[in-house]
């Protein structure tokens, strides 16, 4: 008896950062009450951006997303029209530069709702599928084209610009705020449309594409990602990989959910900061840095009991 | 330098977001925030 109990498999510890991840995303979309009102939260505070991918249009988000809020300055700013806002976007671009200058893309391994939904997806058993690396690059094109250059230049006949990601791209925008509202509020659901299925569909590829590859949305499509992941190698959080104690055993590699090799470059722009590499490694060779004091091995996994 | 890029990073973004914010831009952000999206949610 004794003998099987022993060779049972050791079960995986779990992941503590999971209930970060969890506490973030309901954190930033606290305000329940606007579920059963039908409507969406209106307090002073929503100007207030979070670092996340998180819908402003979700019934209880609590803040603004920095993306939709950057796609709405770029698209009503303009020059020719004496009613167009010229608002520049400053205070979302500075937001967001001061979040990547100090932890870089970490928000993306521990606060993003969108993220967590990604790896949820992901436990769910399938064969799985791993990401060329080139794929990755998608990301900036999606930055530069449907963030910035589209809401500027292409503009309607008023002379306005659109918000190109949310309107044509945005998976969160979907699940977090175009289904639940279709839900609790009646008077919208008339103006269902080709956008609204296209948007749907769109959802639906992007769910059974994070069931077999790792964070795909984060690592290929996400122009938030692809920002905060130009301030890595330059924010005062970095990471560190000491070659000597290094083996190269790739352990780390195998355990991150973005799938890179830190010991070729520690401070990548697909990091994610989630240091489930600093915990899995046996040698202590993955470390951290944020003001000047180092870490070596923080135990991020929930004990089992003895 | 290396140790100073951050800290120049930092403290330039910080001017940027406070730029914005004296020329009113949490308004406007607050503005479209408590408005339900219609381009969000596939209705625009």
């Amino acid at each position: 008896m004794g003998a099987s109990t022993a060779a049972k498999p050791a079960r995986k510890p779990r992941d503590k950062r999971a209930w970060y991840q969890a506490l973030f995303a309901l954190g930033i979309n606290a305000w329940i009450p606007s579920w059963f009102k039908g409507e969406i939260f209106q307090g002073g505070i929503k100007g207030v951006c979070v670092p996340a991918l998180n819908c402003y249009s979700c019934p209880s988000a609590l803040g603004a997303c920095p993306i939709g809020a950057l796609q709405t300055s770029f698209a009503g700013l303009r020059f020719n029209l004496t009613v167009a806002e010229k608002k520049f976007g400053l205070y979302v671009t500075g937001f967001l530069a001061a979040v990547g200058s100090a932890v870089g893309r970490m928000p993306c391994g521990w606060v993003c709702p969108f993220g967590f939904i990604q790896e949820l997806f992901h436990r769910i058993p399938s064969p799985k599928i791993k990401l060329p690396h080139a794929m990755t690059y998608f990301r900036y094109v999606v930055l530069a084209t449907t963030v910035v250059a589209l809401p500027l230049l292409v503009v309607d006949q008023f002379g306005y610009g659109q918000t190109w990601f949310c309107k044509w791209i945005c998976p969160a925008g979907t699940l977090e705020a175009g289904i639940p509202l279709m839900l609790i509020k009646a008077d919208l659901r008339p103006l269902i449309g080709f956008m609204y299925y296209w948007k749907l569909g769109l959802l639906a590829l992007f769910l059974g594409w994070f069931v077999v590859s790792q964070r795909p949305f984060c690592r290929t499509v996400c122009p938030l990602g692809a920002f905060w992941g130009l301030f890595n190698k330059g924010s005062l959080f970095r990471m560190a990989v000491d070659d000597e104690k290094c083996t190269l055993c790739d352990k780390c590699h195998k355990d991150c959910p973005v799938e890179i090799k830190i010991y070729k470059s520690a401070n990548s722009p697909d990091c994610v900061r989630c240091l489930r590499c600093v915990s899995s490694c046996k040698f202590g060779a993955i470390s951290y840095e944020f003001l000047g004091k180092k870490e070596i091995a923080p135990d991020l996994r929930v004990k089992k009991p003895a | 330098m290396r140790r100073k890029l951050p800290w120049i990073l930092l403290a330039v973004s910080l001017a940027v977001m406070a730029v914005g914010l004296a020329f009113g831009e949490y308004r406007a952000v607050l503005e479209k925030a408590i408005t339900v999206c219609l381009d969000c949610i596939g209705i625009g």
